[in-house]
C-alpha cells in the first residue's frame, strides 16, 4: 500500500517533465525545423521570452496553492511597466523607477488580498474587477498612449545577448532562475510555505489550528503582486516603452502554466518547478509553431487542448486515489 | 488569599443552559469529570450532547452556568483558547488538511521554527515519539493524509492532541466509521492515555462499546442530565431506559388499515453506496418505518431505490416489475417519490418559488408546446397550499423565506402533486415545529388509507411507534429486524439500534 502511494507521488511529480520532453521531442523530429529548433541560440531566445510569464507564474503558484486565483496579474504587469517608464521619463534614477514599478505591483496585489480577506468575496470576482481597474489606471497615467523613456541600463535586463558576455543569458533570465529557486525554498522549508498549503488544502482546519489565515493570504497576494511588478519592469525593459496595452490576456497563460505544472484550482497542490515547466512547455510550443510557420490561431488551439488534457489527467488521478 | 477546597474533579460544568431560538438545547446541566477517567456521554439525537461539548471546547458560549477547569474558572473565547488550555476535540469530520503529510498536519500551527524556517528533524522526532507512544509506528509520517484510511486519520488527530498536551479529549462518535480492528486499537490507545492522566469524554451510541471502554457515564435527555454514575453497577437496559424515558405521548393518529399487495420489493439489494444487502417488502396502505442511528445506512437504501445510486447487486421490484437500472426520472414515472433528508440542498430549490418547487417533478399539465401555463399552475398550487395548510403570501413566494415546517410541506406537496404511489420519506419531520409535524403525520396516515405505500426513515422512536404499521431497524448498514409496530417499544428499538441485537 505504501509503495503504491509512493509511486503515485513520484508519478505526480514527474508528469510535467514528461510533458516538457514530449514537446521538445515533437519539434526535434520535424524535419523542417529540427536544426533551427535545437540550437542554443533558440533556447536562449525562448528563455528570454519566458521571463515575464515565469515571474507572473511564480506569484500565481503561491496564490493557486492557497486556493485563490488572480485574474488581474496581466493588468498589474502593464500598470507596473507604465509606472517604471514614467519614472525614468521624469528623470528619476533608474533604480528608483524600478522600485516604484515593483512597489506598484505589490500595492495592487496587497489591495487584492485585503479586499478578498475583508470583504470575503470570491477571489475570482475581486481580481476580475482589479483586472479592469489596474488596466484603466495604466491607460490613464500613460495618457492613453505609450510612454517613451530614454534608454538606460534597465533595457539591458532583457537583452538576448547580455553585455558582459560571460553571463551567457540575459540578466532577467538569471533573476527569474534565482527567484524561482527562492520561492521553491520558501514553499518547502518555511512555516509560511506550509501555511499556504494548509490554507489551500483545508482552510477551516488551518484556522482551527491557529494559523493566521487572513494575514497569510494578504501576504501571498502582495508577494504575487511584487512578482507582477517585476514582470512589468521586464516588460518595459523589453519594449523600451511603457505600453498600457501590453500583456492583454497574459493572465491566462500564467494560470495555464501553473495548472499544467500540477497546480490545482481547488488549492493545496502545486509547485514552483511544475509551474516553470508549464511556462516552458507553452513557450517552446509557441516557438516551435512559429518556426513551422503555423498561424497564431494554431498555437492557441493547441495550448487550449493541452490545458484541458492536463487538467483532465489531473482529475482522473485524483478520482482514482480518492 | 483564600484556600479553595481541593476538588477531585479536573472539570466541573455547573448549571449550564443554552437556547437556540425557541429550542432549549441544554437546561441546567451539570457535569463532572475526574482525572484519567473515561466518561461516556449518552443520549438520543437532540438530547444536547453536541451542544455540551461544543460549549466545553469553546465553539459556543453558554447562556448560563460556569465551568471550572483544574480548579480555575474557564470561559474560552473560541476553540483555539480551548485547545491551548488542554481541551482537544476530535470530530467526525476530521480537521485535517488532506494534501499535507501526517507530520505537517500534526504540527500545524505549532511548528518548531527558527526565523521562519522549519526545523524538520526536531519536529519529526517529536511526532515520531508520539506515534510510538500510540503504538502506531507503521503510519508513515511523510504520506499526505488523503491517502490514509479513516482509522489512521483518527490516529493522526489523536496524535495532534497528544502533542498539544491535551488533558481532556472529547471524542464524538469515534467508532462509527471504524472497522472492528481499528476500534480495538482505538481502545488500546484510550487506555494508554488514561494511564497518562488524560481524561476522555466519549460520545457514542454503540452502548456495548461504551460499556467496555468507559469508567462512568452521564445520560442527557431533552437537554437535561437525567442520570450519571459508574459503569460498573449499571446494565445496558438501565442506560437505555434513562436515554429513552417514558415519553410516548398520544399525539399521533394511528389508524389500522389492512395492507394490500406488494408495491416495492427489495431482494438482497445493494447499491454502490451501500455496504450490506437489504431485503424487505412494502405493501399498499402500509407505513414502514426505518429506524436506526444516524449513519446506520437508511438514507443510502432510499437513494439506491430511487435511482440516485447505481445498483451493484440484487434486484428491485416496483409493483411486480423488476427494475434494476433506473434514473430518478424513471422512478418518478414508475410512481415513486423521494423526500430527501437534506431539505435545504437536495429537496428544495430555495431561491425558487413555491409554485416552481411544487410542480418541479410533474410539469406536463402546465406545458403547452413547451410554454408554461402560469395561471393554471398558480391555481393548482394554491389548491395544494390550502390542502396542506402552507402559510405564505402566495404561490410565487420564494421558498427560502418560509419556515422549516412550511418548506417541508412544500416538498411533501411536490410528492403528492406528482401522484406518487410509493413515498420514500427521509426524516420528514426533522427540525420543524410541532404543528407542522402533526399535520405531516395526518397526511401520512391519510395517504396510507388511500392505498399508498410509505417508507418513513426517522431517528425519533416515538414518532415511528406512533405512526408506522411496521418498523425495520438498521444497524451498521444491516437490516436487523422487521416487525409490526405493536411488537416494538422504545426500549427494544433503542437496543436494536445501538447493539444490533433484539
Amino acid at each position: 500500500m505504501k509503495r503504491r502511494i509512493r509511486l503515485q507521488v513520484i508519478i505526480n511529480w514527474l508528469a510535467p517533465f514528461f510533458g516538457f520532453l514530449l514537446v521538445i521531442l515533437i519539434f526535434s523530429f520535424m524535419p523542417e525545423v529540427q536544426d533551427r529548433f535545437l540550437r542554443v541560440a533558440n533556447f536562449k531566445s525562448v528563455a528570454t521570452q519566458s521571463v515575464i510569464v515565469a515571474l507572473g507564474a511564480l506569484g500565481m503558484t503561491l496564490i493557486i496553492i492557497s486556493g485563490g486565483i488572480d485574474l488581474s496579474a496581466a493588468s498589474n504587469i502593464a500598470l507596473s511597466s507604465v509606472i517604471t517608464a514614467y519614472g525614468i521619463n521624469v528623470g528619476l534614477p533608474p533604480l528608483l523607477a524600478i522600485f516604484l514599478g515593483i512597489g506598484t505591483g505589490g500595492l495592487v496585489g496587497l489591495t487584492n488580498g485585503v479586499l478578498i480577506t475583508s470583504l470575503r468575496l470570491v477571489p475570482f470576482i475581486i481580481t476580475l474587477g482589479m483586472l479592469g481597474i489596474a488596466r484603466g489606471v495604466a491607460k490613464w497615467i500613460a495618457g492613453n498612449q505609450k510612454i517613451d523613456a530614454p534608454l538606460s541600463w534597465v533595457n539591458e535586463l532583457m537583452a538576448k545577448s547580455p553585455h558582459p558576455s560571460w553571463l551567457l543569458l540575459a540578466p532577467g533570465v538569471w533573476l527569474m532562475i534565482l527567484l524561482a529557486l527562492l520561492m521553491a525554498l520558501v514553499l518547502r522549508y518555511t512555516v509560511f510555505g506550509r501555511y499556504i498549503f494548509a490554507i489551500g488544502s483545508n482552510e477551516a482546519a488551518a484556522r482551527l489550528c491557529g494559523v493566521r489565515t487572513k494575514r497569510t493570504k494578504n501576504f501571498v497576494y502582495m508577494i504575487s503582486g511584487l512578482f507582477c511588478g517585476l514582470g512589468g519592469v521586464m516588460e518595459f525593459s523589453r519594449l523600451t516603452v511603457g505600453d498600457p496595452t501590453v500583456a492583454v490576456g497574459l493572465e491566462l497563460d500564467i494560470i495555464a502554466a501553473v495548472v499544467i505544472g500540477g497546480g490545482s484550482l481547488n488549492g493545496g497542490e502545486g509547485s514552483v518547478l511544475g509551474s516553470m515547466i508549464g511556462v516552458f512547455i507553452m513557450a517552446f510550443l509557441r516557438n516551435g509553431c512559429t518556426m513551422m510557420g503555423w498561424p497564431n490561431y494554431i498555437q492557441e488551439i493547441i495550448i487550449g487542448v493541452i490545458i484541458i488534457v492536463a487538467v483532465a489527467l489531473d482529475q482522473i488521478r485524483h478520482r482514482r486515489s480518492a | 488569599m483564600s484556600l479553595t477546597r481541593p476538588s477531585p474533579f479536573v472539570l466541573e460544568m455547573n448549571h449550564i443552559s443554552k437556547r437556540f431560538g425557541a429550542t432549549r438545547a441544554l437546561e441546567d446541566v451539570s457535569f463532572t469529570l475526574r482525572r484519567g477517567e473515561v466518561h461516556a456521554l449518552l443520549g438520543e439525537n437532540g438530547a444536547g450532547k453536541s451542544t455540551l461539548v461544543k460549549i466545553l471546547s469553546g465553539a459556543i458560549k453558554p447562556d448560563q452556568g460556569q465551568i471550572v477547569l483544574n480548579q480555575l474558572p474557564y470561559a474560552p473565547s473560541g476553540p483555539l483558547e480551548g485547545r491551548n488550555k488542554g481541551i482537544s476535540m476530535i470530530y467526525q469530520e476530521l480537521n485535517l488538511a488532506p494534501h499535507l503529510t501526517v507530520e505537517e498536519n500534526i504540527m500545524l500551527g505549532k511548528e518548531v521554527r527558527v526565523r521562519g524556517f522549519i526545523k524538520r528533524k526536531e519536529m519529526q522526532k517529536r511526532v515520531k515519539e508520539a506515534m510510538d507512544f500510540l503504538h502506531h509506528p507503521e503510519i508513515s509520517l511523510k504520506i499526505p493524509v488523503k491517502y490514509l484510511s479513516v482509522g489512521a486519520r483518527q490516529i493522526v488527530e489523536i496524535c495532534r492532541a497528544i502533542l498539544d498536551e491535551a488533558k481532556i479529549l472529547i471524542m464524538d462518535e469515534p467508532t462509527s466509521s471504524l472497522s472492528q480492528e481499528d476500534t480495538e486499537r482505538l481502545f488500546q490507545i484510550i487506555n494508554k492515555l488514561k494511564a497518562e492522566g488524560v481524561s476522555i469524554i466519549y460520545i457514542s451510541h454503540f452502548l456495548e462499546e461504551v460499556k467496555a471502554v468507559a469508567d462512568c457515564f452521564t445520560v442527557l435527555r431533552d437537554g437535561r442530565n437525567v442520570g450519571s454514575g459508574k459503569m460498573e453497577g449499571v446494565s445496558l437496559e438501565e442506560m437505555i431506559q434513562m436515554m429513552v424515558g417514558q415519553k410516548i405521548k398520544d399525539l399521533f393518529t394511528r389508524s389500522e388499515h389492512a395492507r394490500g399487495e406488494v408495491l416495492l420489493s427489495l431482494n438482497m439489494l445493494r447499491g454502490k453506496n451501500m455496504e450490506e444487502k437489504v431485503s424487505f417488502k412494502l405493501h399498499r396502505s402500509e407505513i414502514l418505518g426505518l429506524a436506526g442511528l444516524i449513519g446506520a445506512g437508511r438514507t443510502e437504501v432510499l437513494r439506491a431505490i430511487f435511482g440516485l445510486e447505481l445498483i451493484a447487486e440484487g434486484s428491485l421490484q416496483v409493483i411486480k416489475k423488476t427494475v434494476s437500472k433506473g434514473k430518478p426520472w424513471e422512478r418518478i414515472r414508475q410512481g415513486l417519490g423521494l423526500l430527501s433528508e437534506d431539505r435545504q440542498t437536495e429537496s428544495l430549490a430555495l431561491s425558487q418559488s413555491i409554485a416552481d418547487n411544487l410542480t418541479l417533478s410533474h410539469f406536463e399539465p402546465y406545458s403547452t408546446l413547451g410554454f408554461l401555463r402560469v395561471k393554471k399552475r398558480r391555481e393548482t398550487v394554491r389548491d395544494w397550499m390550502g390542502k396542506l395548510k402552507i402559510k405564505s403570501f402566495g404561490p410565487e413566494q420564494c421558498v427560502a423565506s418560509l419556515s422549516g415546517g412550511n418548506q417541508q410541506k412544500v416538498a411533501l406537496a411536490r410528492l403528492l402533486h406528482q401522484e406518487a404511489d410509493i413515498l420514500l420519506l427521509d426524516e420528514p419531520t426533522r427540525g420543524i415545529d410541532v404543528m407542522s409535524k402533526s399535520q405531516i403525520y395526518e397526511w401520512m396516515v391519510e395517504l396510507a388509507s388511500r392505498g399508498k405505500g410509505l417508507v418513513f426513515v426517522s431517528s425519533y422512536f416515538p414518532e415511528l411507534l406512533g405512526v408506522c404499521d411496521s418498523i425495520a431497524v438498521f444497524y451498521r448498514s444491516k437490516l436487523v429486524c422487521l416487525r409490526r409496530s405493536i411488537e416494538w417499544d422504545a426500549e427494544s428499538l433503542m437496543k436494536a439500534s445501538t447493539t444490533g441485537k433484539v
